[in-house]
């Protein structure tokens, strides 16, 4: 039977060391993303610091998460430990997992240490942060960067009802750092079928303020700012000017939505679109300069007896908390750059049917806002429409 | 025949069917044929001889608006009417 020392210094007899100045050349020459360094310690030493750009696994886990991590099994790895020893016996697992190209770097971080190299400090998340979010660290495409980039984010939700509802609900509790609300209404008996941020209690209380008090006991590291206003071209620029990387648009009217549509490509901000009536939404995603905006998709707003509102036309209730929820994971996947977005397809979704298709958007040259020559180059207040877009101001 | 899904603010003109069928090789016949068969529908999806600006129509998920508009050849494909919808409340 070997001893431990003996076993290593087999396992160290077949596997590939690099140096730390070695390693510290090639970490330079990886700007282009050819070696990747993966850091096997546990998460406390992880946290007091780490090789620039390595990515995370504690040896306890690699075997059952290095394909997640690194599907590529011809990339170049360099592992890494404190001093050596575990990095040596996870690189020769990941020599038996089928990665061809794994070096362990001798003398580990401690030795990188002190030669002085580069390191950085990760933002660590608190204990109760990495408890909270333990679902999504488990992720390769969150994890504990992606936790901390939604812990970072900014999104403006417009309107708190139907579809902000779940929207902000579970954008609140992907531990999205900030999220807006604008919304003028007060919470009325007639909401409560559908819009389950509030409750029987709230009743006649702004919006805003109850949809903040649900979201701050559903999870505190989100902070709400709250518009209790209509959005107006007067108020449009003060609200967007607090900067947003993400808005979600569930309002109920279409002067609104111009108005959140003008106002997103003019500050390039990303709109995860939805829309709801009776048993049936439309979904997608308007990204200013890479794809359609919602001028692209209606130019002009149907008049007013083809457009009811859900006032007048009723909903299902599940049906915002459906439509919603899509938005809502739109919005994660473009603050995390993950994922394919709705962006250039419009989904419908048809309750009663259940059924989705997908129709194809395409950007308009001649859009007045984002074409080619535009036309409306500040923001107008649409009244209601009447067969077409009337100006009042 | 082509199916066109009718969009739900239109089914009162339709007898509150969500997929009906109408004839012809363009879209354009098939609209006006499907004009014919409901006539509520014309001044929903004509303005002045065109397609009204407030109804979108996609032709086997494509805008027609985008291929040849009105002229465009249905070629078996299925159609969808669609107009904006604000509801978000």
């Amino acid at each position: 039977m070997a001893s431990y020392r003996e076993l290593l210094q087999q396992v160290k007899g077949e596997i590939d060391e690099i140096g730390a100045a070695d390693a510290r050349e090639r970490l330079a020459a990886a700007d282009g993303g050819a070696t990747l360094f993966l850091d096997v310690r546990e998460l406390d030493e992880w946290d007091e610091g780490t090789v620039p750009g390595a990515i995370h696994v504690p040896r306890g886990q690699l075997e059952s998460r290095i394909e997640g991590l690194v599907p590529d099994r011809d990339r170049e790895l360099v592992v890494y430990c404190s001093g050596g020893s575990r990095s040596a016996f996870a690189a020769k697992s990941l020599g038996e997992l089928g990665y061809a190209n794994v070096t362990s770097l001798a003398g580990g971080f401690t030795d990188w240490k002190r030669n002085g190299f580069p390191i950085e400090t990760p933002q660590a998340l608190t204990p109760p942060q990495r408890a909270r979010y333990s679902r999504h660290l488990l992720i390769p495409e969150v994890g504990e960067a992606g936790q901390q980039k939604l812990l970072s984010s900014r999104v403006l939700l417009i309107g708190a009802g139907g579809l902000g509802s779940p929207a902000s609900l579970y954008l609140a509790a992907a531990g999205v750092g900030t999220l807006g609300i604008v919304d003028a209404d007060v919470v009325d008996d007639s909401n409560l079928q559908r819009q389950i941020i509030h409750s029987t209690k709230r009743l006649g209380e702004p919006k805003v303020e109850s949809a903040r008090e649900t979201i701050q006991a559903l999870n505190p590291d989100v902070e709400v700012k709250a518009y209790e206003e209509r959005l107006t071209s007067e108020n449009v620029e003060r609200i967007m000017g607090d900067g947003w990387d993400v808005i979600v648009d569930g309002a109920d009217n279409f002067p609104t939505r111009y108005l959140v549509n003008d106002a997103s490509v003019w500050h390039d901000v990303p709109v995860v679109h939805g829309s709801i009536y009776r048993f049936e939404g439309q979904v997608t995603v308007f990204k200013p300069q890479e794809g359609p905006c919602y001028r692209c998709l209606f130019p002009t707003p149907p008049p007013p007896e083809l457009a009811p509102s859900c006032a007048e036309g009723g909903v299902l209730g599940v049906l915002p908390g459906i439509i919603g929820s899509l938005q809502a994971n739109e919005a994660l996947k473009l603050l995390l750059g993950i994922g394919e977005s709705l962006q250039g397809r419009l989904l419908l979704f048809d309750a009663l049917a259940t059924t989705f298709d997908e129709v194809s958007v395409k950007r308009d040259p001649a859009c007045p806002v984002c074409g080619e020559s535009p036309t409306v180059t500040e923001y107008v207040d649409y009244v209601e429409f009447c067969a077409g877009p009337k100006v009042t101001s | 025949m082509t199916a066109v899904r009718i969009p739900p603010t239109l089914r009162g003109e339709v007898g509150g069917e969500r997929q009906v069928e109408a004839d012809g090789a363009s879209v354009r016949e098939v609209l006006e044929d499907l004009a014919r068969r409901y006539p509520a529908l014309e001044s929903q999806l004509f303005e002045g001889g065109q397609l009204a600006s407030f109804v979108n129509v996609y032709l086997g998920g494509e805008d027609v608006r985008t291929l040849d508009g009105l002229d465009t050849a249905v070629d078996g494909h299925s159609m969808i009417l669609l107009p904006a919808m604000a509801g978000g409340s």
